[in-house]
């Protein structure tokens, strides 16, 4: 089937703006707490000019606080410059294990918000040829996908499998349903990369099954 | 002046809540919707400070709810994004909307004066 470039160009944008909005709201938060812990730190050094005690274990909780926050901050902006380097080359050999590795790190706020566990299972030393950035799209998708429809408290498991001539990704945990799957944005996305996407609504799964190789 | 600060950093939220005591302002914390209302039910506060994105309960709708039990406090919503959408939503809620990070004094002068509206 032919694929709409015109519709997967305007997904595409979407999609960099939805990851991109997603990371600024997490670094934002990073800064917030370095921001409040940094304060605390001049809060106490002003209160040990004027006289009151310094407790050496609060300054030393604090800037372990502060550290904690820039390593979380530096994973974000790591997950997020490897994000940005997918649109290098449009078709290149991906590891799906490091492919769906980012995707289910960059998702976890999203996760989180929907009081769902996300994670991913164990590597399988796949990989294919493919468009990097249409399949973090896709995966991206269905993710989405799963995470609305697992139901608060409950977890989704991304595992990344080696198919017969290709690979696939399955996700477990999808209890209800939000919608019928796949969306036609979702259809198309598949569509870029040559991949098929076959939810199993009684084993409450979704699968993207991906070619060994892309065409054209 | 008692404030309850709801957010699902901790380590925000803590040191927030250390900072304003060191400036005589009597303020908890708490990390989720639920907790919050616990001590929504347990004790006066006069504002509460929420976070707009948390998970299971966000702050505009964490506002309705503290609001049946306690009718009289005010708001101020804080959140990360700062979009048109979210002062939108602050502005719809009648509540001050500061964006992270923000300064204390600021969200301090925030504080009073929403409780003289």
């Amino acid at each position: 089937m032919e694929k709409d470039w015109e519709k997967l160009a305007f997904e595409g944008l979407a999609f960099f703006g939805r990851m991109s909005a997603s990371v600024s709201h997490e670094i934002k938060n990073v800064m917030a707490v370095i921001n409040e812990n940094a304060g605390l730190v001049e809060d106490l050094a002003l209160l040990a000019d004027r006289g009151a005690a310094l407790d050496p274990e609060r300054l030393k909780r604090t800037a372990a606080a502060i550290q904690k926050q820039i390593r979380r901050g530096d994973g974000i902006v790591k997950n997020m410059n490897a994000f940005a380097h997918s649109v290098d080359e449009p078709v290149r050999r991906v590891s799906l294990d490091e492919t769906l590795g980012l995707m289910v790190a960059l998702s976890q706020r999203f996760a989180a918000t929907r009081c769902v566990t996300l994670s991913a299972g164990e590597p399988a030393g796949v990989s294919v040829v493919t468009n990097p950035y249409f399949l973090e799209n896709c995966i991206h998708l269905c993710l989405a996908f799963a995470l609305d429809s697992a139901g608060s408290g409950k977890a989704i498991t991304a595992v990344a499998e080696s198919e017969e001539d290709g690979g696939r990704i399955r996700f477990s945990g999808i209890e209800a349903p939000t919608g019928p799957f796949p969306s036609q944005t979702a259809l198309e996305v598949a569509r870029a990369i040559d991949a098929r996407l076959e939810f199993n609504q009684t084993g409450k799964t979704l699968v993207i099954i991906l070619p060994a190789k892309i065409q054209g | 002046m008692k404030i309850l600060l709801v957010d699902d950093e901790e380590e925000l939220v803590s040191a927030l809540a250390e900072r304003l005591s060191f400036r005589d302002i009597d303020a908890d914390y708490a990390t989720g919707g639920a907790e919050a209302l616990d001590k929504v039910r347990e004790k006066d506060y006069d504002l509460a400070v929420l976070d707009v994105k948390m998970p299971k309960i966000g702050g505009i709708k964490l506002k309705k709810e503290i609001k049946k039990i306690q009718p009289g406090m005010r708001f101020i919503f804080l959140t990360g994004h700062g979009s048109e959408e979210d002062f939108k939503a602050g502005s719809k809620e009648s509540a001050a909307y500061l964006v992270k990070p923000v300064k204390i004094e600021d969200l301090i002068s925030k504080m009073r004066e929403a409780l003289e509206s």
